[in-house]
């Protein structure tokens, strides 16, 4: 697949603007999914960078992936907030009900679990997030129903 | 004429069921015949009411909360009678006692009506404080933000005035306004709230700081985390820029301000300014030395003002109803409103707004209403995850800039997490240095080795069970001194500030690092 990547047109779009690389990946990984290793000198080449450099910030920020991940995102919050709310034991029940480990996706492709830190729905954890959507109160019964959906529909309600 | 509902369309809102709120009343609505007109309004911070459903009789709001689905036909029936007698009526949300009590400044607007409506948000006295500061000199806006007291709500407590004094004193062809809106600290949320609910407000600040130091170019950095915001954000600049308050000629004057949001990437470091400002520039968001300051040399090389969306958000409010009256609210040198967000393991959170000076004490027990689980709260931690845990015996320190510091502790950006009496704090101790390990931008030594030594320490020290152990108290002296190489070592808050949530662990619970 990686073969095939061109990020033309959306280098084309960026590379006039002060700070560009980041928006840039943002949008190839939105397009793509991850940022493909094909994209990186294209990347490079249109922002007069080193393909190191450009390797460099895509390997500093935890949002930028260079595999292609789940079909779902399912990020659990583990900072304070929802520690004191019992993410602890949710993140153990995750790990184990999907049978992977944070940064893993499940065998079938369907849904890759992450930990996120702090969504900004602290008077209400624990919190998750599965792509866009944040659900507050998340336990243990609560997550199985949440990942039960996602197989049956596909989306989340 | 049909009956107006609101149903907040905040992420926490919508995380505990709001949408699903909305489509029941729509369609129970439908099915009815009934003539309604939902508003999706911002939320008014009252966390533990939502999804709170609001409904207008004779121009008061009458309020429901938390409504379930399963409520929505019973309440729309007792509308048709007497409502207030419905279990879920919580009366007239203005005279609710949790918001009625507040000393809303920053948030008076929020949850009111539709964030993006204009109308509403000049009815609501917005771009008020934009129509004075066009009629002053760029030097009298700052005069007046000086005045008002106003300190950097990120955290750091910096006075606002002077870091713009800065900015307009130092001369060049380009500078920039740029929003810290990378709220990561764990146990806030009042950036996001203020975004959500209410985001011209933010967009007036930054105009205004832009006139007042000659700034044409605003930036929002907002964290990734965030993608209600982000859409809130950049519907409010398209029709902020179409209503001619952004663009090459603000409100119709000869002064220039565009506004863009760019999305960080999920790195908390991204929260310090200086690696905001490298990551703004497209690069590794890797922590700057200073000097130079921001102020001198910051985007791009260029003078910036770098503030945090609270901070921006008061100068609207600050230019409004003058420094006196902003100034007339806090203690000590602490001036003005503290957005304090109360989180974590409490029945009543939320964005609480008050003067400083209360105590953490009473904004947990007569805000919070004692913790969600029932049992006995054991530790507070203030000021995310760089602030110390607090134990019973400091509870009543006044919420204030300084007595903090005096207490080894911080307000930092004013989020406030409860844990009740099942939290191990050893393994808290232990989070703090495996979150600086995750989070460390990598530049300084003691922050990037220093937090994973601390985490292979503690788990060395909970490991041990043995009570008498030459071992354990040798590693737990060597965790001091650990902590005083970050504190004194490190280039910035990060790892000069995780001591203090390890340290407090220590000092307050020296218990739970000996089973």
């Amino acid at each position: 697949m990686s073969d095939d990547v061109d990020v033309t047109n959306i280098t084309q779009q960026f590379s006039g603007e002060p700070g560009a690389l980041l928006p840039m990946l943002h949008a190839i990984q939105s397009a793509y999914g991850y940022i493909p290793e094909a994209s990186v000198a294209q990347i490079a080449r249109a922002l007069n960078l080193s393909r190191a450099e450009v390797h460099g910030v895509i390997s500093f920020y935890h949002d930028f992936r260079t595999e292609q991940a789940g079909r779902h995102i399912v990020q659990i919050c583990r900072a304070e907030a929802c520690q004191s709310m019992g993410s602890r034991q949710l993140e153990a029940h995750a790990k184990e009900s999907l049978g992977i480990e944070f940064g893993q996706t499940t065998a079938d492709g369907e849904i890759t679990l992450e930990p996120v830190y702090c969504l900004g729905n602290c008077a209400c954890s624990p919190s998750m997030r599965i792509g866009d959507q944040v659900y507050a109160r998340v336990d243990n019964t609560r997550f199985d129903q949440l990942i039960a959906q996602l197989d049956e529909t596909g989306i989340t309600q | 004429m049909s009956l107006r509902l609101f149903v907040p369309q905040d992420t926490t809102s919508c995380a505990s069921g709001a949408d699903a709120i909305a489509q029941a009343l729509q369609q129970e609505a439908a099915t009815r015949g009934l003539d309604i007109e939902l508003i999706r309004n911002g939320s008014r911070g009252i966390f533990w009411l939502e999804p709170l459903l609001e409904v207008e009789q004779k121009n008061r709001r009458l309020a429901f909360g938390p409504v379930l689905t399963k409520d929505v036909p019973g309440i729309l029936d007792a509308l048709a009678a007497d409502a207030t007698t419905h279990p879920l009526c919580q009366g007239l949300t203005e005279d609710i006692p949790w918001l009625k009590s507040q000393q809303r400044l920053t948030f008076a607007r929020a949850g009111i009506g539709d964030p993006l409506c204009l109308n509403n948000y000049r009815a609501l006295d917005g771009f008020k404080g934009l129509e004075k500061a066009l009629q002053m000199s760029g030097q009298a806006i700052v005069g007046e933000v000086k005045n008002s007291g106003l300190r950097g709500r990120g955290g750091a407590a910096f006075p606002a005035g002077i870091k713009w004094q800065t900015v307009l004193d130092t001369p060049s062809g380009q500078k920039y306004v740029v929003c810290n809106a990378d709220e990561g600290d764990s146990g806030t949320f009042a950036d996001r709230l203020l975004m959500e609910a209410d985001p011209y407000q933010l967009i007036e600040g930054m105009i205004i700081a832009g006139l007042a130091t000659g700034a044409t170019q605003g930036y929002i950095y907002l964290r990734s985390e965030y993608p209600k915001a982000y859409a809130m954000l950049n519907a409010a600049i398209e029709r902020a820029t179409a209503n001619g308050y952004l663009g090459q000629a603000v409100s119709g004057s000869d002064r220039a301000f565009e506004l863009e949001v760019h999305l960080g990437a999920g790195a908390y470091i991204c929260g310090e300014e200086t690696s905001l400002l490298d990551s703004l520039e497209g690069k590794r968001g890797m922590v700057r030395a200073k000097p130079p300051l921001p102020a001198v040399e910051g985007l791009f090389g260029q003078p910036t003002v770098v503030n945090n969306v609270l901070t921006l958000a008061a100068v609207s409010t600050i230019l409004a109803q003058g420094a006196d009256d902003y100034q007339g609210y806090g203690m000590d040198r602490s001036r003005g409103t503290l957005p304090v967000q109360l989180a974590g393991n409490v029945k009543r959170g939320g964005l609480i707004e008050l003067a400083f000076g209360t105590t953490l004490r009473q904004v947990v027990e007569e805000y919070g209403n004692g913790s969600y689980s029932g049992r006995p709260v054991r530790a507070i931690q203030v000021g995310g995850p760089l602030g110390a845990y607090l134990p019973e015996s400091q509870w009543d320190i006044p919420l204030d800039y300084e007595s903090f510091t005096a207490a080894k502790a911080m307000l930092g950006h004013g989020g406030i997490v409860v844990f009740d009496d099942t939290v191990n704090m050893g393994a808290q101790a232990r989070f703090a240095m495996e979150f600086c390990a995750v989070e460390s931008c990598g530049k300084c030594t003691p922050c990037r080795i220093g937090s994973v030594r601390g985490v292979e320490v503690i788990d060395r020290v909970l490991s041990n069970k043995d009570e008498s152990d030459k071992d354990r108290d040798n590693n737990l002296i060597l965790l001091r001194e650990l902590c005083d190489t970050m504190e004194f070592g490190s280039l910035c808050a990060m790892g000069g500030m995780v001591p203090f949530p390890v340290r407090s662990a220590l000092d307050h619970f020296p218990e739970d690092f000996r089973q």
